[in-house]
C-alpha cells in the first residue's frame, strides 16, 4: 500500500525505476546502405525519439561512378549508353533526354516514323519502371503477390525490348537522329495484342489486390503529406509534383516528339499523401498504354533515322555498295560528329520526374560538360522533411512513394 | 520544322521584362537555341533570385550546373536553371567564380539548393557562402580533390581494394597498366597541330646558343682556360707547374653552354 501512495506522490526509487522515471535518451540508427527496402545503396542516419524519426539524414553517392566525367573523354555517341546505366530500370527515358539535348544543338530534324518509335519505346519503358516501383512500394509495406505479378509484365517489357534493340535493359536504342534499327511488324502486332490482352488482367488483378486494401492503405495513407508550396520548394518534378495536386507533366506542357499529337491525361493527387502517389503512377500505366495504341494506330512509314550522313550511319547494305557512305561510317565511329558551340538544357518527363541534361558544346566531338538532373536527388533531398514526426516503419513507404534509383541519383 | 527537343515558346518581350527585373544586377543576357541565360553579378546572386522567384514567378529551382573553364581569370561558371510551372517557362542564371571567393547561397528561397550547392561544392570546390551544411555528397568519405575539374584526371589518384593481409579495403595510388590513350580527332583542316614527343625541341632553336654564352666573357687566365680539351690542359700542366689544376668537370661546364640540347 505504501508503494502506492508512493507513487501516487511522484516519489521514485532510483533502484526500483517505475515507468517514466528513466530518461529516455534519442538515439541514431542507420538504415542501409545494405538494408532491402533501401532500393539500392542508401544509408540513412536516423535519429529516433521512440519510434518517432525526428531527423533523418540520407548518405547518397555510394553508387558514384563519375559519369560525368566519363562522358567528358567520350564522343557524343560513346557517351550515350552511359545514360542507359543512370536509371537502370527505365534506361530509355534517360537516352530521350540526351539525344534531344545533341539534336537541340544540332538543330536536327527527325524522321516522324522515327518520333512515334522512340514515344512508343518511351512510354513502354514508363510501363516497365512503374511495374517495378508499384511492385517493390507493395512489398515494402508487406504484400508479397502483387510485385510478382506486376514483375510478369516487367519481363513482357524486357523481351519487348530485347526484340528492339538486342538488350533487355541497356538498349541504346534511341540515337542523335532518331532510332537505331526500325522494328519488324510482328513485334508491333506483338505489343498491340499484349496491350489488349495481358497488359490489362495482370495489371487490373494485382491493382484489385492492393488499391483497395485495408492494410495498404493504413501504411501509405495520410503518410508524408507535401504541400503544393513544399512540392515546388523542394524541386518536385513528376508523380511526386503531380502527387501533390499540381497538374505540370511536361509532355503536355512543353512537348517533344509527338507528343503533341498524343491525346492522354495527367493525374493528380488530391491527399497529396503517399496513396496519392502510388495512385498517380497507377493511372499514369493506363494512360501510357492509351499513348501506345494511339502511336500504334498513327505511326506512319518511312525512314527511322536523319539523313544527314554528318551525324547519322548509313546502313551496312549501303556501306557495301557507295564508297561514301563507307567514309561516312569509318568517320562517325572513330571520329564522330562535331556539336557546334553552345549550351542547352534539356529536360523531359522520365518515369521519375524530370529528367534533364545541360550539354555544354565547345565545338568538338566530344561534349565539354555534360551535367545530369536527376530526379531523385531532389527527391531524396526533402526525405528530412518528409519523414519528421513520423514513425520509423513509415520510412519504406516514402522511400517506395518516392521511387528512387541509385544508379541515376549518385551518376 | 527543325529539332523535336522540349519546346519552350519565349514569351512576347521576357528578355527585356527581366532585364528590367534584375537592373543592374544584370551583367549579360544571351539567347541561344531559344534558351535565355541571364549572367548577374555574383554579389547579388541572391537578390536577382529573389526578384526571379517572387515577381518573375519562377517557382521552381530545378539544376544548379558547375562548368570548368580553366583559361577564365574567374574559372568556374554556376548556372542556375529556374522553371516557372505557372508561366511555362525555363531561365537560366549564371554566376562565374573562382576557387576562392564564395557564391551567396539559395538554400533560404528553395530547399532543395542544399544539395545542389553541395554538389557543386563537392565536384568544383565552389565554396557557397550561408550554406550551413556544405558537406561532400557524392564522392567517397575522405576523398580529396574536387574530380570535375579539368585539371582533375579522370583516373583519379587513388584506387582502393580489399586486402586480405588486412582484411578490410585499403587505398593506394592508382596503377595503370596502360597509359589512358587519348585520340584526337582534329581534321587537318580545321586546324590541328600534329606535335610528335621531342618536336617541341625542333621549335626551341629559334633563339640560338649564341646569347647564352655572352654573360661569360671569354678570357684565359690560366692555360686549363683555352678550351683545348683534357689532353691539351695535360700538357700545359706538364710543361707550367705554376698553374692550379682545375678538375676536367668544371671545364666541361664552361663548355656546356654551347650546347643546343640545353637551351630546350
Amino acid at each position: 500500500m505504501s508503494d502506492y501512495l508512493e507513487k501516487l506522490d511522484h516519489v521514485t526509487d532510483a533502484a526500483d525505476p517505475a515507468y517514466g522515471d528513466t530518461e529516455i535518451q534519442n538515439y541514431t540508427i542507420n538504415f542501409g546502405p545494405q538494408h532491402p527496402a533501401a532500393h539500392g545503396v542508401l544509408r540513412l542516419v536516423m535519429e529516433l525519439e521512440g519510434e518517432i524519426v525526428e531527423r533523418c539524414d540520407p548518405h547518397v553517392g555510394l553508387l558514384h561512378r563519375g559519369t560525368e566525367k566519363l562522358i567528358e573523354y567520350k564522343t557524343y555517341m560513346q557517351a550515350l549508353p552511359y545514360f542507359d546505366r543512370l536509371d537502370y530500370c527505365s534506361p530509355l527515358g534517360m537516352e530521350h533526354s540526351y539525344v534531344l539535348a545533341v539534336e537541340k544543338l544540332l538543330n536536327l530534324e527527325v524522321p516522324v516514323r522515327a518520333q512515334y518509335l522512340r514515344v512508343f519505346f518511351a512510354e513502354l519503358t514508363r510501363i516497365c519502371n512503374h511495374m517495378l516501383n508499384l511492385g517493390s512500394h507493395v512489398m515494402d509495406v508487406g504484400a508479397m503477390t502483387p510485385n510478382l505479378w506486376l514483375f510478369e509484365i516487367r519481363e513482357d517489357c524486357l523481351n519487348f525490348f530485347e526484340r528492339a534493340s538486342g538488350a533487355r535493359m541497356h538498349s541504346a536504342y534511341f540515337r542523335p537522329g532518331g532510332v537505331h534499327q526500325d522494328v519488324p511488324l510482328k513485334l508491333l502486332t506483338d505489343i498491340a495484342d499484349w496491350l489488349d490482352t495481358r497488359l490489362p488482367r495482370l495489371f487490373e488483378d494485382a491493382m484489385s489486390l492492393v488499391v483497395d486494401n485495408r492494410i495498404f492503405k493504413q501504411r501509405n495513407v495520410d503518410i508524408a503529406i507535401v504541400s503544393k508550396e513544399d512540392a515546388l520548394k523542394w524541386g518536385f518534378s513528376g508523380p511526386m509534383l503531380r502527387g501533390s495536386g499540381i497538374a505540370w507533366d511536361i509532355r503536355k506542357a512543353q512537348p517533344y516528339d509527338v507528343y503533341d499529337r498524343m491525346d492522354f491525361d495527367i493525374p493528380v493527387g488530391t491527399a497529396y499523401d503517399c496513396y496519392d502517389r502510388f495512385m498517380v503512377r497507377v493511372e499514369e500505366v493506363r494512360q501510357s498504354a492509351r499513348i501506345m495504341k494511339q502511336c500504334l494506330n498513327e505511326m506512319p512509314e518511312g525512314p527511322i533515322a536523319s539523313f544527314d550522313r554528318k551525324v547519322s550511319p548509313p546502313k551496312r547494305g549501303e556501306m557495301k555498295r557507295s564508297m561514301e557512305a563507307l567514309i561516312h561510317h569509318f568517320k562517325l565511329y572513330t571520329e564522330g560528329f562535331h556539336v557546334p558551340a553552345g549550351e542547352v538544357y534539356v529536360a523531359t518527363e522520365s518515369p521519375k520526374g524530370e529528367f534533364g541534361v545541360y550539354l555544354v558544346s565547345d565545338g568538338s566531338n566530344k561534349p565539354y560538360r555534360c551535367k545530369i538532373r536527376p530526379t531523385a536527388f531532389s527527391h531524396l533531398q526533402a526525405m528530412d522533411f518528409m519523414m519528421k514526426g513520423h514513425m520509423l516503419a513509415d520510412t519504406t513507404a516514402v522511400l517506395g512513394a518516392m521511387d528512387i534509383v541509385f544508379g541515376e541519383c549518385d551518376r | 520544322m527543325a529539332h523535336s527537343a522540349p519546346k519552350i515558346v519565349n514569351p512576347q518581350g521576357i528578355a527585356e521584362e527581366i532585364g528590367a527585373l534584375l537592373g543592374s544586377m544584370l551583367i549579360e543576357t544571351v539567347d541561344h537555341a531559344d534558351e535565355l541565360t541571364f549572367t548577374v553579378v555574383r554579389d547579388d546572386l541572391a537578390n536577382a533570385m529573389v526578384a526571379l522567384r517572387d515577381m518573375g514567378h519562377y517557382q521552381q529551382l530545378m539544376e544548379i550546373a558547375g562548368v570548368d573553364y580553366p583559361e577564365r581569370p574567374e574559372r568556374f561558371e554556376v548556372a542556375y536553371h529556374l522553371l516557372s510551372v505557372t508561366r511555362n517557362h525555363r531561365v537560366r542564371v549564371k554566376v562565374s567564380t573562382d576557387e576562392d571567393t564564395p557564391v551567396p547561397t539559395v538554400t533560404h528561397l528553395w530547399p532543395v539548393a542544399g544539395w545542389l550547392e553541395r554538389e557543386v561544392f563537392d565536384m568544383y570546390g565552389v565554396v557557397f557562402d550561408g550554406n550551413t551544411d556544405l558537406r561532400r555528397i557524392l564522392t567517397d568519405y575522405g576523398f580529396k580533390g574536387h574530380p570535375q575539374r579539368k585539371d582533375f584526371p579522370l583516373t583519379g589518384y587513388v584506387e582502393l581494394r580489399y586486402s586480405e593481409e588486412d582484411k578490410r579495403v585499403v587505398y593506394e595510388p592508382v596503377k595503370l597498366a596502360q597509359d589512358f590513350r587519348s585520340f584526337d580527332f582534329m581534321s587537318p583542316w580545321e586546324g590541328a597541330q600534329y606535335v610528335l614527343p621531342g618536336d617541341e625541341k625542333a621549335a626551341a632553336p629559334a633563339a640560338p646558343a649564341a646569347p647564352a654564352a655572352a654573360p661569360t666573357p671569354k678570357a684565359t687566365e690560366s692555360k686549363a682556360d683555352t678550351g683545348a680539351g683534357d689532353a691539351a690542359n695535360k700538357k700545359a700542366e706538364d710543361k707550367s707547374g705554376d698553374a692550379p689544376a682545375k678538375p676536367a668537370a668544371a671545364t666541361d661546364e664552361g663548355k656546356g653552354a654551347a650546347k643546343p640540347e640545353d637551351k630546350a
